[in-house]
């Protein structure tokens, strides 16, 4: 169990980890998954003795049946496990559910009546924004945009329903963009055809901090968080800009407008150079002055989507079947590997291996380096459309109807 | 003396802080504001309310009565809380409490739902015994775990071969349907065994429309502008539409099951345009309805001049019911205008324009309206 002296100690680890390079956040905070794409959004984690090859029946520490669909990625802080879930008729009941995360033992499961609408892609789900979390509890967004927080023993905190406040912010095609939350601030991307804003909400009540316009447009890119010359800058993208803002009051900290940008990928950051997916994907350098210069346009990095990822150096990224290594200082190729198709999720990064879920159910585990070699294609039955997560030697990972923790026996 | 008096007022302030009522508690979360103004005080509220345990479950559920959609999502979190504990610490729920609210119907759908699923968790036979009185319930989820009850049996009568049986059984289920899934299953059912249904009757579509195009929509300019139709419609008018091109009504009937109107089959394919569609219902009372609509372009709903939806989004899908838009039809001659925005995207998936609509209850059950032909 966790005390209070617990969850003082995360929260400072908390306050340090966002002010060190990403480099750094891994191996501090490996034990942790707290939200989409894991520590700081990275997609790299620092665990190691991960399983290389698992089925329904092999490596599986425990599974667990969801009462309904969702494309979100489970998350995980405190020893808890976190996932949503939407069921009924058109989805129009959301679940927020709590697990222990050693034993997949059931904590406890909330449920909401949808009160924004829940029409979507066949794909996607109601439950498509990932949840985030932390040493308090989760923060879950949900597509109708019912904003929920629940402590860890599943008390409420607080709830919003944003299309309550802002009737015209739900798309058709279904919101899927997850919340970041830097330090108490919660950060969510509404950008839709009707009213499109980045909103910031006080983490600890729910009540807003800011709220600044974005343009119209369906889009459902994860901002992402990073530090350019000791300032720290929230990311949003769009298919035609990407944006800093300073997370504390939304102030505009920079632009680049550009063409064909991705609308669903999230940027990669390596040190002060900022990796754009798009068709074409741009390297962005952003100086002193906090100007980004555009110091690269690649081809074969191009935006699908799954989302970049940047460990030791390189970049790797999903093409349309297989996976990218490209050097960050020009945007070349270095190598690729043909690995099938159907990716949804975003590829994550353990013990120098890359773990990439395919929509029928595979994750190809491949072996880094300078040159890959796949090391196994591990079959459940899928779909399997969300990212995984990776935390206590396991890897989560959520299919349409069940979350796994894949691990060797402890 | 001094500190004396001190500690007797922080024990008053003390107690009146506790002071609070049950009722009270329940009250703080049927209040809450937009952008979370009131949260504070509700998750107080909600906790303790969560801490009087199983003895607060009727109150609730009769608090979900009057709330809005927000404040019973902050009661249902409650509820579900207290149950999920009570049942980890082997506590009793006030089951007989629990299912005459179920029964009686003035409640709240969603509320009675809700006791239903606690039930439900007691007692796995919960289905079997309630549900078969619930075919009409005016909770959408009750009602529709009625019919797929019915559709359960009808289908194991045509498993066994009794047709007869299992047709009325389908019968009767679709009685009570509302969801399409569920229509279409049973009209798909009720066919094969020889009966023939009216898909647009049973739903409430609207199908005798008047038509008018085009005015102009270039650079998405006119959903916000007010044109003609919006102010009075005059079914013998000549307006003056786009490029200065004449735009008179056009009467169509919809033959499809399901109401659609294919606008660029009656109109002819344009693209930066406004088009209306009118129609004129007669009701029997006055009722409380709901519009619920279906269309990939920007539209507005009017009742008898008054609007009552607007949604500016384009070529993300459209199906039945994707819009809803609650309105009073008054007894006798209502009139029911559409704006239909087609934008100037030019992907292949951007092209349709198009429209359905139907009238019916809060449930989904078709109104009774007439329409002249």
């Amino acid at each position: 169990m966790y005390g209070i002296g617990k969850f003082r100690w995360i929260t400072i680890g908390l306050i340090v980890f966002v002010t060190l390079p990403p480099c750094n956040r891994v191996a501090l905070f490996s034990a942790e998954w707290p939200q989409f794409r894991g520590p700081g959004g990275i997609a790299v984690s620092g665990e190691v003795g991960l399983p290389v090859k698992w089925s329904a029946t092999e490596n599986v520490r425990w599974k667990a049946d969801l009462p309904g669909r969702g494309v979100s990625s489970p998350v995980v802080a405190g020893g808890r496990v976190y996932i949503t879930a939407a069921s009924a008729y058109r989805e129009g009941r959301l679940h927020v559910l709590c697990f222990d995360a050693a034993t997949g033992e059931k904590k406890w499961e909330r449920q909401l009546a949808s009160t924004g609408s829940t029409m979507c892609h066949p794909k996607t789900s109601m439950a498509a924004p990932t949840p985030i979390a932390d040493a308090k509890g989760v923060y879950a967004l949900f597509a109708t945009g019912d904003l929920v927080a629940f402590d860890r023993d599943g008390d409420l905190r607080w709830y919003r329903a944003l299309e309550r406040d802002y009737p015209d912010i739900t798309n058709q095609v279904g919101m899927a963009a997850s919340p970041v939350l830097v330090g108490e601030t919660l950060l969510l991307p509404l950008e839709n055809a009707g009213d499109s804003f980045a909103l910031a909400v006080d983490a600890r009540t729910g009540r807003n901090r800011w709220k600044t316009p974005r343009a119209r447009g369906v889009n459902w890119v994860t901002p992402t968080v990073a530090r350019f010359q000791g300032k720290t800058s929230v990311l949003f993208q769009t298919a035609r800009e990407i944006t800093a803002y300073n997370p504390d009051n939304g102030e505009e900290q920079w632009t680049y407008k550009g063409e064909n940008l991705g609308s669903i990928p999230s940027p990669a950051v390596l040190d002060d150079l900022v990796i754009v997916p798009g068709n074409p994907s741009v390297g962005l350098r952003v100086s002193d002055g906090g100007k980004p210069e555009r110091v690269w346009k690649s081809r074969k990095l191009t935006a699908s989507y799954a989302s970049p990822v940047v460990y030791q150096g390189r970049i790797y990224a999903l093409t349309g079947i297989g996976i990218a290594c490209l050097d960050p200082a020009t945007g070349e190729e270095i190598w690729r590997e043909r690995l099938g198709s159907g990716f949804s999720a975003s590829p994550v990064v353990a013990g120098g291996k890359l773990y990439v879920a395919k929509e029928d159910g595979v994750t190809c585990v491949v072996q880094l380096g300078d040159k890959p070699k796949i090391l196994a294609n591990n079959a459940l039955k899928g779909p399997l459309l969300a990212t995984p997560a990776i935390s206590n030697g396991a890897i989560y990972l959520r299919t349409e109807k069940q979350l796994y923790c894949i691990g060797t026996k402890k | 003396m001094i500190k004396g008096s001190c500690i007797l007022l922080l024990l008053l302030s003390s107690a009146m802080v506790k002071a609070e009522t049950p009722k009270d508690e329940l009250a703080r979360l049927q209040a809450v504001k937009r952008e979370g103004k009131d949260n504070e005080a509700a998750s107080r509220a909600w906790k303790d309310v969560v801490h009087r345990g199983p003895a607060m479950l009727s109150a609730l559920l009769e608090a979900m009565d009057t709330a809005d959609a927000v404040s019973s999502n902050w009661l249902r979190t409650a509820g579900d809380a207290i149950v999920e504990r009570a049942l980890m610490e082997k506590k009793q729920l006030p089951a007989e409490q629990l299912e005459r609210f179920v029964a009686e119907k003035k409640h709240n759908g969603a509320a009675r739902r809700l006791a239903y699923e606690w039930l439900c968790r007691l007692d796995p036979k919960t289905p079997d015994r309630l549900l078969p009185g619930m075919l009409q319930d005016p909770s959408p989820e009750l009602r529709r775990d009625a019919v797929a009850a019915v559709i359960r049996v009808a289908e194991t009568q045509l498993a066994q071969g009794d047709e007869e049986a299992a047709r009325v059984a389908f019968r009767r289920a679709l009685a009570g349907a509302c969801d399409k899934d569920q229509v279409d299953l049973l009209v798909g059912q009720l066919e094969k065994l020889g009966e023939k249904i009216d898909v647009a009757v049973h739903f409430g579509f609207i199908r005798q429309w008047r038509l008018v195009a085009p005015f102009d929509n270039r650079k998405d300019s006119g959903f916000k502008k007010v044109y003609p139709p919006e102010t009075k419609v005059d079914l013998q008018a000549a307006y003056k539409g786009q490029d200065e091109r004449e735009a008179r009504w056009v009467a169509v009937a919809s033959k499809d099951p399901y109401g659609l109107v294919n606008l660029n089959k009656e109109l002819g394919k344009q693209k930066g345009v406004v088009a209306y569609a009118y129609t004129v219902v007669d009701s029997p009372s006055e009722q409380t309805i709901q519009l619920r609509a279906g269309s990939p372009n920007g539209l507005k709903m009017f009742v008898n001049g008054k609007e009552v939806f607007h949604r500016e989004e384009y070529h993300h899908g459209a199906a039945v019911d994707r819009y809803v838009a609650a309105a009073v039809l008054k007894a006798g001659r209502n009139e029911i205008l559409l704006k239909i925005c087609q934008n100037e995207q030019t992907e292949e998936w951007a092209q349709e324009w198009k429209f359905q609509l139907r009238l019916c209850d809060a449930v989904g059950a078709a109104v009774p309206f007439s329409q002249s032909k």
